[in-house]
């Protein structure tokens, strides 16, 4: 899906660039891309080595399995077949406090080594495991409580009240994560309707 | 606001505090256990760099070769329909893709539009409702080694759809 997105946006844009006679400045910028690819890899990528560090503390110490515990129903809800006390199940439930507080440089090294376990399960682990796939899909669904980026450049904009958007936030991040669940699910069904999982640990 | 200000400017210096204090109280080795957990951090970060430049690429293609204006003029009505402002077209077509980009298309509708109007309450209830999809797949596939990440592009979009589509819904049923 990915790699066809990807494939599918150069032939437009290349398409279009001749079209619309743009072809020097696409050409300049992607010579510029990569020097900006790392440049956000300095910014995200050096932020997800500290957490990574703090979290293995916070791990060695046993903060997670206190955090673990505050977040078993939602898990036991939206992953059964996880053991509520495996490394993943704590991983999963790390990553879904940082994200509610908005850390998501912290969030994502959490997600990344939920996932590693969960496919480590996996007969084949270069293909997504259905709970990895869920997972994946809470990280793309903004679930913070409090939107801080978006409001402190409404404040800097001058807004008279950068709050008054968290109800319309907070009802558009809840059904968008339902509708993204669902629609999961339902591909889910279609999918194994094709290739069924056979053993316990495949259907993971 | 000054106090969530505070609170959000406490987070992190507060996490630092309380866990190497648990750490020190559990004897566990502070420095040894840190470094374990940076250098997979910098796995995880060499893992991720090829797909994220191959993304950047993809955006900077998309932006300065015209393909983004052009997609959003086609996609006016289809948006008219379903109750988005057109201005928001642009930022719905970055949002799944890249953050800073998103972000500076946010900036400027803000200051263009005024953060209280119609298209600036809209556009923040979107950006802080939804997140730099592709991104987070690309970046949680390769740091794990998926190749097949089967349906979770098409449902997260399904997700992102709902979020443009309810985030104009309800910034008009709030705030008329």
């Amino acid at each position: 899906m990915l790699n066809v997105l990807i494939s599918g946006i150069f032939l437009f844009s290349l398409v279009t660039s001749v079209l619309n006679g743009t072809t020097e400045p696409l050409c300049n910028e992607l010579l510029a891309a990569p020097q900006k690819a790392f440049e956000l890899s300095l910014s995200v990528g050096f932020g997800l080595c500290l957490w990574s560090g703090v979290m293995e503390v916070a791990r060695q110490a046993g903060l997670l399995r206190a955090v673990s515990a505050l977040f078993r129903p939602i898990l036991s809800l939206l992953f059964p077949q996880l053991k509520p006390d495996s490394p993943a199940a704590q991983a999963i439930c790390t990553n879904l406090a940082a994200n509610l507080l908005g850390l998501g440089a912290a969030a994502a090294p959490a997600g990344i080594q939920a996932v590693q376990e969960m496919q480590a399960l996996c007969p084949d682990p270069a293909v997504a495991s259905p709970s990895s796939i869920l997972l994946i899909l809470l990280n793309t669904a903004s679930l913070q409580l409090i939107p801080t980026t978006a409001a402190v450049l409404r404040l800097q904009a001058g807004s008279a009240a950068p709050m008054e958007i968290l109800p319309a936030v907070w009802v558009t991040s809840l059904l968008s994560v339902m509708v993204g669940i669902l629609a999961a699910k339902l591909m889910e069904r279609l999918a194994c309707s094709v290739y069924c999982p056979k053993t316990k640990e495949e259907a993971l | 606001m000054n106090t969530l200000k505070l609170l959000s400017n406490l987070s992190i210096p507060l996490i630092l505090c309380i866990v190497p204090i648990c750490a020190l109280a559990k004897g566990v080795d502070l420095l040894s256990a840190f470094s374990q957990g940076v250098l997979s951090g910098l796995n995880i970060l060499l893992e991720m760099f090829p797909a994220l430049l191959l993304l950047t690429l993809a955006i900077s293609a998309f932006q300065s070769s015209g393909a983004m204006e052009l997609l959003s003029r086609s996609l006016a009505v289809p948006a008219q329909l379903a109750g988005i402002p057109q201005e928001l077209i642009p930022l719905t077509l970055l949002r799944p893709l890249s953050g800073s980009g998103a972000l500076a298309v946010f900036t400027n509708l803000l200051s263009q539009y005024g953060p209280d109007s119609l298209i600036g309450r809209t556009a923040s209830v979107l950006m802080g409702s939804t997140e730099t999809t592709f991104y987070t797949i690309a970046l949680y596939c390769s740091a794990s080694g998926i190749r097949k990440s089967r349906w979770a592009a098409p449902a997260s979009l399904c997700a992102d759809l709902t979020g443009f589509l309810i985030s104009a819904l309800a910034v008009r049923r709030i705030f008329s």
